[in-house]
């Protein structure tokens, strides 16, 4: 017969023990109550120990594919005669989703597959030195936001914040456009153009506007190569232009401006660019107030770390000592 | 006082002016009077001699590629890109201090070492498009013969093993690139690399051999995304290896290829 196992905390016999006695168990104090009160056995039989479960449990199978081709706003013809059905559709099926479907490939069972897109690009660009799959993400992202920058029907003039802004930083949308195409003809090879919000004060030197000011909180036009975006840099994209041959050629062939320029007239939705700007001022200025709280803060710490505690308060009032009470 | 840094004097007897319209002072030193003068080369006449670049043709018709590379992509890849880049070089040397320099040497000292100056793009794409038509012929493709053969399988192993290597190395650029079959100079053999935008294997000193254009430009019409078609269907029946054993054989004129011949006292 096994020895009366002891619980641990009281000292206390309990003959339940004996049936996990592979355990080092202590009684709660319900149980001390409980187990006092009856007085089993001796007469009980010892039981197998339980196997100590495993707190975690088993990771599930991994998702094959964490990251879903988004589908397009608007049917693939809807965009006609600006960008045909048969670009829309080599671009979004074979393009986008031959990104889609490499970086699933790559990212599948790793860490970065929980990740949200938007963080995922940042992290895998690796200021500078990106990731196998940074191409990949990137490229997912810009063309989702290229397919939602435009609209069948689109074109037209912005309004309201937008419209403000772009005559503030450029003089007059035409003057956007100019730059915008500007910024198209000269990225040699592959690459996007942006219309961008920069609302902190990081100097890429990318950024081109025709009235540069040392103000921040302004909409600048930018180019980047290959796959890269203004994410990395910091800024707020606000609309995005898909200068790789393959988003033009089959309706413009060599003719980049001619492109541009439709996109501009024909085929861009203000309204989404101007949601974006509401989003990216709201996201600035939140970012900013954060900002300004931390830096208040450390300039707090360091003040009382720097200055020596002196109490400048007047010397108290010499009074007859209290007798300290017996109890 | 900016002396012109190109004027290599032209033996030819025609007259290489300055595309710049700054006269050389002759007050900083003076040229003796038996002294070719190179602002003035034929005194007394009113005209000065300034050369540009123009569009070389590719050796055969533009359809005669059919039907691995349409007449329409010839037309527009030759007539409105490579034409492009063109005009363009040729208003950069407008001012520019590489004027007179020949092609080759304008793309490896405008490259620069990896900061390329604003020249670069267009002199390099220029000389790559040249190349490119050059090496391709209608009826091309097949196997080639005799030394071209031996060096390929010297340095391949197989000649399949070269095609596999070719076509792995294109299809790994991602974005607008060249892939080249190029001679090493100081290794003196052959070997395959793919380069992004317009670089080729020029500026780091290499011979090339055979160059294939993956922008997509060059391929979009005809094959849309469908890279490995193109690139095999160059391979198997576009690339001209009569070129490459006439570059093989300039080549060899500054790379050594077979073993030394050490006589034997």
């Amino acid at each position: 017969m096994q020895p009366a196992t002891a619980c641990a905390s009281s000292g206390l016999t309990i003959p339940w023990l004996r049936r996990c006695s592979s355990l080092r168990v202590k009684c709660s104090t319900s149980q001390r109550a409980h187990c006092a009160s009856t007085s089993t056995a001796d007469t009980a039989e010892p039981i197998e120990p339980i196997e100590p479960i495993d707190p975690i449990e088993t990771d599930p199978e991994p998702d094959p594919e964490p990251f879903k081709l988004k589908p397009l706003p608007y049917p693939f013809n809807a965009l006609e005669p600006h960008m045909s059905k048969e670009t829309v559709e080599y671009h979004w099926e074979r393009h986008h989703r031959g990104h889609v479907d490499s970086l699933n490939a790559i990212i599948q069972g790793t860490e970065f597959a929980e990740m949200e897109l938007e963080n995922m690009v940042l992290t895998s660009y690796n200021e500078g030195n990106p990731l196998p799959f940074f191409v990949h993400a990137s490229q997912v992202w810009n063309h989702d936001f290229f397919w939602e920058t435009m609209k069948p029907g689109g074109g037209g003039n912005p309004s309201n914040v937008l419209k403000y802004l772009i005559e503030r930083d450029f003089g007059s949308l035409d003057e956007l456009a100019k730059e915008i195409q500007n910024a198209a003809l000269t990225q040699f090879g592959s690459g996007w153009v942006w219309l961008a919000y920069k609302a902190h004060r990081l100097g890429v030197g990318n950024d081109i506007n025709p009235r540069p000011s040392k103000k921040d909180k302004r909409l600048v036009v930018v180019k980047t190569p290959n796959a890269v975006s203004p994410l990395v840099w910091d800024y707020y994209p606000l609309l995005a232009i898909d200068v790789w041959e393959h988003a033009y050629y089959m309706d413009y062939e060599n003719r980049r401006g001619d492109y541009v320029s439709v996109f501009l007239d024909k085929l861009i939705s203000w309204d989404v660019v101007s949601d974006r700007l509401k989003n990216a001022m709201f996201r600035a200025s939140k970012r900013e107030k954060m900002e300004k709280r931390e830096m208040l803060l450390d300039k707090m710490k360091e003040a009382r770390l720097r200055v020596k505690a002196v109490d400048l308060r007047p010397t108290p009032k010499a009074r007859p000592k209290m007798k300290r009470r017996q109890y | 006082m900016v002396l012109q840094l190109v004027m290599a004097p032209n033996w030819c007897g025609c007259g290489v002016a300055s595309a710049n319209s700054t006269k050389i002072s002759t007050n900083a030193f003076k040229m003796s009077s038996n002294r070719f003068n190179f602002s003035k080369p034929y005194p007394g006449r009113a005209y000065r001699v300034t050369a540009y670049y123009s569009l070389t043709t590719p050796p055969y018709e533009l359809d005669a590629l059919e039907p691995y590379m349409s007449k329409r992509t010839v037309e527009i890849h030759w007539g409105k890109h490579h034409n492009e880049h063109v005009e363009r070089l040729n208003k950069h040397l407008k001012t520019s201090a590489f004027y007179g320099h020949t092609l080759e040497e304008m793309v490896k000292a405008t490259y620069n070492n990896g900061s390329p100056l604003v020249e670069f793009n267009d002199s390099s794409s220029v000389w790559s498009h040249d190349f490119f038509w050059e090496s391709m012929q209608p009826n091309g493709g097949s196997m080639p013969k005799g030394g071209v053969l031996d060096q390929i399988e010297k340095d391949f192993g197989t000649f399949t093993n070269f095609k596999d290597e070719f076509t792995f190395a294109a299809l790994s650029i991602f974005g607008p690139g060249w892939v080249w079959l190029y001679l090493k100079k100081n290794e003196r053999k052959l070997a395959v690399a793919p380069t992004q935008n317009a670089i080729s294997p020029l500026v780091w000193g290499d011979i090339p051999i055979i160059g294939l254009d993956m922008w997509e430009h060059a391929y979009y019409l005809d094959y849309k995304d469908d890279r490995s078609a193109y690139v095999n269907n160059f391979l198997d029946h576009l690339v001209s290896w009569h070129s490459v054993m006439v570059r093989m054989m300039r080549a060899e004129a500054f790379v050594n290829l077979g073993e030394p011949k050490i006589p034997v006292a």
